[in-house]
């Protein structure tokens, strides 16, 4: 397998994680989105390590795994608390701050 | 002795600031009048013994300079520097004048405290009149032209205040549009059309700052009497200078504010508009006879000036049935003369007439102000009469009041008027035309005078029963029978060579008009024959004129009436005083007005610029109504407009 099946696969992930958070109106949803786009940027990451013989890209993978894992949960989080007070988690009626 | 010349000019200062700022608070009329008085008294003291100490002088070491602090200086050191020091000059000129302000202002100022008294701005009333007396002392005692100019404009403003001091009583025009006017109409119109003057005078200034490089006297006199002749530009001082004299002392055509003025209380007119800051144009032009000596030209328009308006004042003042109108319109023709004899190269014939005339018509003011007194404001003379019976101080110091104006020797008026008649008949700068419009002036001005007489004192009385006129009280009467006694011996002054007098007056000015007279080329003339002709025609005029006057009004009023229909057209021009001031309101006010108001303000100032303002806040209001939408509040939305933008950077790198 070459290097650019891996960096193919690894955009076409991003790129469908750029359209969830943007197009889908459940809020849990678009965190899966952010998950997909952070994993493909991972993968990406990983194939250079394999393909350069050089362990600084799996070690980045590291920091990114952590910082996502952190992330989803503060995500999470937010998300409870903003349906305990607006009863829903569909973004489109989140607009308080507006002109 | 004379660096205490400041002090003639700030005895007034400290009586207006005090009277200003505590005179509200003191409910005592006796210790304001004292203040008043007693400030412009100080000045006079202090001015006398100044005389006193230059008569002992030398000719050449009469003058002196006292700058008291520098009050512009700007571009020093380079070739257009421009310093104008607060610094007065005493001369012969400048002492003269301020006796004559100081000493006529102190009697004045003495007959208000009478005249004014119960009235609720009493102390206003002195506040202002000090003021004015503190402006005119800088006018006549400043030695450049921009001193002299701020002296100019705040006598102009004092006589606003005055005028205007009743500022919610109505006042009669006489005719043009009744009924409508008060008095702070009145004060509004003497200060612009002052103004007008005062625009002439500014540009003179600018002119002669840029010929001679300066507006002190010394160094812009000195450098036009090394010039041999006048240019273009003299001719255009001169002109302009007169067009600032023509303002502040009305003659024609910016005379007009001078009747109306009349709305102010009586010691104004005596004070401002009689003795002292309608002679400020023709104290002016004597300052400046070197420069007009330069300008040949200007002179004549004056001269020309001076006797047009002399004679068709005095024509008005025929008619006019106001006691203070007459007086009005008897200042204007007087002034004319004085102009007349500026015009005629007789500089110091004008400036006698100057002080002649403050004796005289401030006397003939302050009687008039005591007849309205007695009469409880009545100004028609149409319903006085047989007052002599009842004022007899007031009768006989007015009488020889009128004596004086009309010029019958050996009273003051006779030697001044009979000084410039002569000097404009033999004078190289004067014509026979000139002479003749003088004389029959002088004959209208003895009918006028004793029309007004007869009609206010004498003959029967014309009022009702309710009214009771009774003799004023002494701080008015006194001022009047001293005045009388100056309008009495003040022309022993001038008598001239031909009478066997040493014209004092001329001899003390000469030095102060020898580099004019230089200029001019005025050889001096022996005594002639003529003059004595031309002495016994004028008297007889005079005293024609007066028998005249006293035949038809007291005697054959019938007359009178008869003219008045057979002339009817005559009498209605004259009653509307030539209907000046219809043709200025059509010609000049009115479109003056509608230009301001429908275009200028309703046209540029509303729509132009308060539409650009108001329209620039609008288009941004517009502008931030429409942009702000962009804050929809939806991240997703936000996260899209991200997403565009990397995708841009990145197409951009891409391809570049």
């Amino acid at each position: 397998m070459d290097l650019q099946s891996y960096l193919l696969l690894s955009a076409t992930l991003f790129i469908i994680g750029v359209v969830g958070v943007i197009a889908r109106r459940n809020a849990i949803i678009v965190f899966m989105s952010i998950e997909l786009m952070l994993n493909s940027v991972n993968l990406s990451l990983v194939a250079f390590s394999a393909f350069l013989g050089d362990v600084t890209g799996q070690m980045l993978v590291f920091f990114a795994m952590t910082v996502a894992a952190a992330e989803a949960a503060v995500g999470l989080a937010i998300i409870i608390a903003l349906f305990r007070n607006k009863q829903t988690i569909n973004l489109e009626d989140i607009n308080i701050l507006k002109w | 002795m004379f660096s205490y010349t400041p002090l003639i000019v700030l005895f007034p200062l400290l009586g207006f600031l005090f009277l200003g700022l505590f005179g509200s608070r003191v409910k005592n009329e006796k210790l304001l009048g004292i203040i008043g008085s007693g400030s412009v008294g100080l000045s006079f003291l202090l001015a006398a013994s100044l005389f006193a100490t230059m008569l002992g002088l030398h000719p050449e070491e009469r003058k002196h300079v006292v700058e008291l602090f520098m009050w512009i200086s700007a571009f020093t050191g380079s070739s257009s520097s421009f310093s104008v020091p607060v610094a007065y000059q005493i001369d012969q000129l400048s002492v003269l004048m301020t006796l004559i302000v100081t000493g006529v202002g102190f009697l004045i100022h003495v007959y208000s405290i009478g005249y004014m008294h119960g009235d609720p701005g009493y102390w206003r009333f002195f506040a202002y009149l000090n003021l004015f007396i503190f402006a005119m002392l800088n006018l006549v005692l400043a030695d450049n032209f921009l001193l002299m100019f701020l002296g100019w404009e705040g006598v102009g403003l004092c006589s606003y205040l005055l005028i205007g001091f009743w500022h919610d009583r109505k006042f009669e025009t006489g005719g043009y549009k009744p009924g409508t006017a008060m008095t702070g109409d009145a004060a509004k119109k003497a200060f612009v059309v002052n103004r007008i003057g005062d625009f002439g005078f500014l540009l003179a200034m600018f002119l002669i700052f840029v010929h001679f490089g300066s507006l002190n006297f010394d160094s812009v006199f000195a450098r036009a009497a090394a010039l041999s002749e006048g240019n273009n530009a003299m001719l255009w001082i001169g002109l302009l200078l007169f067009l600032g004299a023509t303002g502040k002392s009305a003659q024609i055509p910016l005379f007009v504010w001078l009747p109306d003025a009349m709305a102010g209380p009586t010691p104004v007119s005596a004070l401002i508009h009689a003795a002292t800051m309608v002679t400020a144009g023709v104290y002016m032009v004597a300052r400046c006879s070197v420069l007009y000596a330069l300008a040949p030209e200007a002179l004549q328009v004056m001269a020309v000036v001076g006797a047009l308006t002399a004679l068709m004042a005095a024509t008005i003042g025929l008619v006019q049935n106001d006691i203070k109108k007459v007086l009005a319109y008897s200042t204007v023709s007087q002034l004319g003369y004085m102009f007349l004899a500026m015009g005629v190269a007789a500089f110091s014939a004008g400036i006698f007439h100057v002080l002649t005339h403050a004796f005289f018509k401030a006397l003939l003011f302050l009687g008039s102000g005591a007849v309205i007194h007695a009469m409880h404001g009545e100004q028609d003379i149409q319903k006085m009469g047989s007052l002599k019976h009842h004022m007899p101080t007031t009768y006989k110091t007015f009488l020889i009041g009128a004596i004086a104006i009309a010029g019958i020797p050996p009273f003051a008026g006779f030697f001044s008027k009979d000084e410039i008649l002569w000097k404009a008949f033999s004078s190289e700068h004067g014509s026979v035309v000139l002479w003749a419009i003088g004389v029959i002036g002088a004959a209208l001005t003895a009918f006028y005078m004793f029309r007004l007489v007869s009609l206010t004192f004498e003959g029967e009385k014309r009022y009702g029963a309710d009214v009771h006129p009774h003799e004023a009280p002494k701080t008015m009467t006194i001022p009047l029978i001293v005045l009388a006694f100056l309008s009495i011996v003040g022309g022993f002054l001038g008598v001239p060579e031909s009478l066997f007098g040493g014209n004092a007056l001329e001899h003390w000015l000469e030095p102060i008009f020898a580099p004019a007279y230089d200029k001019l080329r005025m050889s001096s003339h022996p005594v002639e024959i003529t003059e004595y002709l031309l002495m016994v025609l004028s008297v007889g005029v005079a005293a024609a004129g007066i028998y005249a006057a006293r035949a038809i009004y007291l005697r054959r009023t019938d007359i009178a009436e008869r003219w008045k229909t057979k002339f009817a057209t005559a009498y209605k021009v004259l009653l509307n005083k030539y209907y000046v001031d219809e043709v200025y309101d059509a010609a000049i006010v009115t479109p003056t007005v509608k230009v301001s108001e429908g275009f200028l303000w309703k046209g540029i100032d509303v729509v132009v610029i308060d539409g650009i303002v108001d329209g620039s806040a609008r288009l941004i209001a517009t502008v931030a109504q429409g942009i702000r939408r962009v804050q929809t509040g939806i991240a997703q939305q936000y996260a899209t407009v991200f997403v565009g933008g990397i995708f841009l950077i990145l197409m951009w790198l891409i391809l570049k």
